[in-house]
């Protein structure tokens, strides 16, 4: 399980998985699960339109991933933010899916693109990796206090001067540089179930932002080196390990969360039943 | 006049019996979609309906895998999410999106291993491509009349809960103090969505489906506000969208590279996101102007800050 040709994919996962426990804070907390989904599924058409086109595969992701993001940031001013997100989607997806039908492309690609490949990572797509975690963690740190307000209380963030269009931008750019990162190794579906499993469950266990990113992080490396740990012995996919974990980890948090309400509930008033039905 | 429109409707267009059959299941499925899409906008759960049609593939390669009907496979799924979504439970539209994101992603790892058994078992791939393209020249015309029945019901829903509903969508507050049950109607309403979602998304693919679902009622909405225009004006720019895509990937076999189709969902969603882009033009031209007539009026610059 640790021969030198796997040490490549622990490097790898732990990398994506303390990237996605930390941008993945910030997505939950802003309620964008929908862009976390659409950037990284619409970036797959980059992906093709490289290999037809017949060049490296991460600059077509970071293409689309970056166009993706910018054209949901600027359209969502105006429209409903979901529906721009939903349409931007189907847009990138609809350009894939004539890269496909044009290109000699087959299917197995097409699928490790989509569920990743994180034990087939060569050394040398070791390096952007490591490059592209840095710029998005330092990102993050830069603006960590301007963007924790506005995602919190947006119009608070709008009277100290706080740009919550800009920081949208900023959060966009984040979630698309770590969508460029991290697609190659886990696939564009599963980056998905890291960004939002791992930091949804973090933020039942506590309130604290610096908390709930470290033990975001905690969970999101739990949860990808027990997927490949498994995923190596018993030979099934790691997106199937990782999804549920990811799914697990959520329910556990939410029953944790449940478990001490009722119980401070209880302590609080102990005849009435008001507290208990209005949840 | 047939000589003048031969450069649009190829020969042959009007026998072909694929294209007779895309173009009536085409626009059976935008007709719906326009009817479920528009509460669908109206709610923001555009990320719900995205999903579904993503989770149906894991109910296809599943039933793919133990020999069932795609099709059961879909449905079935697609119901089982969305009683998970609405399980979860949480009503703010934030934490709604989360409540989809957890089940989308649990979902999509299950279609990662079934995917994966597929390709083991049953020797094969090409399964991944077709489940999560689709296509609508591909429609075995004998799963029509189970997708017409699942479509009449989800368009039934729908109808029945059509007051009740319009209410909660625009006001949950004035809904719950007219005694309607909120939560109720909005399980209902996933119901219908995830019939009509899956339906769509294995007849022509979760990237159509979308596009259907989302687009024509965006757009409508965005030029009428009255629900019942717009569903009908969303019911004819999803089909329009859908025919003349028809039409143009029947063409576009004569393009570059020759003698191989263009996506009919390509020409389909390029068109859908452009009339919504469109749609949005006049109301960016009143505000434009409705500025610099504040500006001529206040007479001074405006305050820095504001952009």
């Amino acid at each position: 399980m640790f021969s030198s040709f796997m040490i490549n994919a622990w490097t790898e996962a732990t990398i994506v998985a303390v990237v996605a426990g930390v941008v993945g804070f910030f997505t939950v907390l802003r309620g964008s699960a929908f862009v976390a989904h659409a950037v990284p599924n619409g970036s797959f058409a980059g992906a093709a339109g490289a290999s037809l086109l017949g060049i490296n595969t991460i600059v077509g992701l970071g293409v689309f991933a970056l166009l993706g993001a910018f054209g949901i940031g600027v359209l969502g001013r105006r429209g409903r933010h979901d529906v721009v997100t939903a349409l931007a989607l189907v847009f990138m997806l609809g350009l894939g899916a004539l890269f496909v039908s044009m290109s000699v492309e087959n299917a197995p690609e097409i699928y490790s693109l989509l569920f990743g490949e994180v034990l087939g990572i060569s050394s040398n797509e070791l390096g952007p990796t490591v490059a592209l975690a840095v710029v998005c963690i330092a990102v993050v740190v830069v603006v960590y206090r301007p963007l924790m307000l506005s995602s919190v209380l947006a119009e608070a963030g709008e009277a100290r001067g706080v740009s919550s269009f800009r920081m949208e931008m900023c959060f966009l750019t984040v979630v698309a540089l770590a969508t460029t990162m991290t697609v190659p190794v886990v696939g564009t579906l599963l980056i998905f179930s890291l960004m939002i499993g791992a930091p949804a469950a973090a933020r039942s266990f506590t309130d604290r932002p610096v908390h709930a990113i470290v033990l975001s992080v905690a969970i999101a490396l739990a949860t990808v080196w027990s997927a490949i740990a498994i995923s190596y012995t018993t030979n099934y996919p790691v997106g199937f390990f990782v999804g549920t974990i990811g799914a697990l980890s959520f329910a556990l948090g939410r029953g944790w969360a449940a478990w001490r309400r009722s119980r401070t509930t209880r302590r609080r008033a102990p005849a009435s039943e008001l507290g208990a039905a209005g949840t | 006049m047939s000589h003048f429109l031969t450069p649009v409707f190829e020969p042959g267009f009007f026998e072909s019996t694929t294209v007779h059959v895309a173009a009536l299941v085409g626009a059976a499925v935008a007709l719906v979609a326009a009817a479920v899409g528009l509460f669908t906008v109206m709610r923001g759960q555009s990320f719900a309906g995205e999903a579904l049609g993503d989770i149906g593939t894991t109910g296809g390669s599943g039933a793919f895998l133990i020999g069932v009907g795609p099709l059961w496979g879909f449905v079935a799924i697609s119901i089982v999410a969305a009683a998970a979504m609405e399980m979860i439970g949480i009503q703010r539209p934030r934490g709604r999106d989360l409540a989809t994101g957890i089940v989308l992603g649990a979902a999509l790892g299950l279609a990662a291993l079934f995917l994966y058994l597929d390709a083991t078992y049953r020797n094969t791939t090409g399964a991944t491509v077709t489940i999560l393209f689709g296509s609508i020249f591909t429609i075995a015309g004998s799963t029509t009349p189970v997708i017409i029945v699942l479509s009449a019901t989800a368009l039934a829903i729908v109808a029945a809960l059509y007051r009740p509903l319009l209410l909660s969508s625009v006001s949950t507050d004035l809904a719950a103090a007219r005694g309607i049950s909120v939560r109720l109607v909005g399980a209902l309403y996933l119901l219908a969505l995830a019939i009509s979602v899956a339906l769509a998304s294995m007849t022509i693919g979760t990237i159509l489906s979308t596009a259907l679902l989302v687009g024509p009622a965006a757009t409508a909405l965005r030029l009428t506000r009255r629900p019942g225009a717009a569903m009908l004006a969303a019911a004819g720019i999803g089909i329009g969208a859908t025919w003349l895509g028809i039409v143009l990937a029947y063409d576009s076999y004569d393009w570059p590279p020759v003698g191989h189709g263009w996506p009919v969902s390509f020409f389909v969603v390029t068109i859908v996101f452009v009339l919504y882009l469109l749609s949005g033009l006049p109301e960016l031209w009143r505000t434009r102007r409705r500025r610099r007539v504040d500006r001529a009026i206040a007479g001074e610059p405006q305050l820095a800050g504001d952009g």
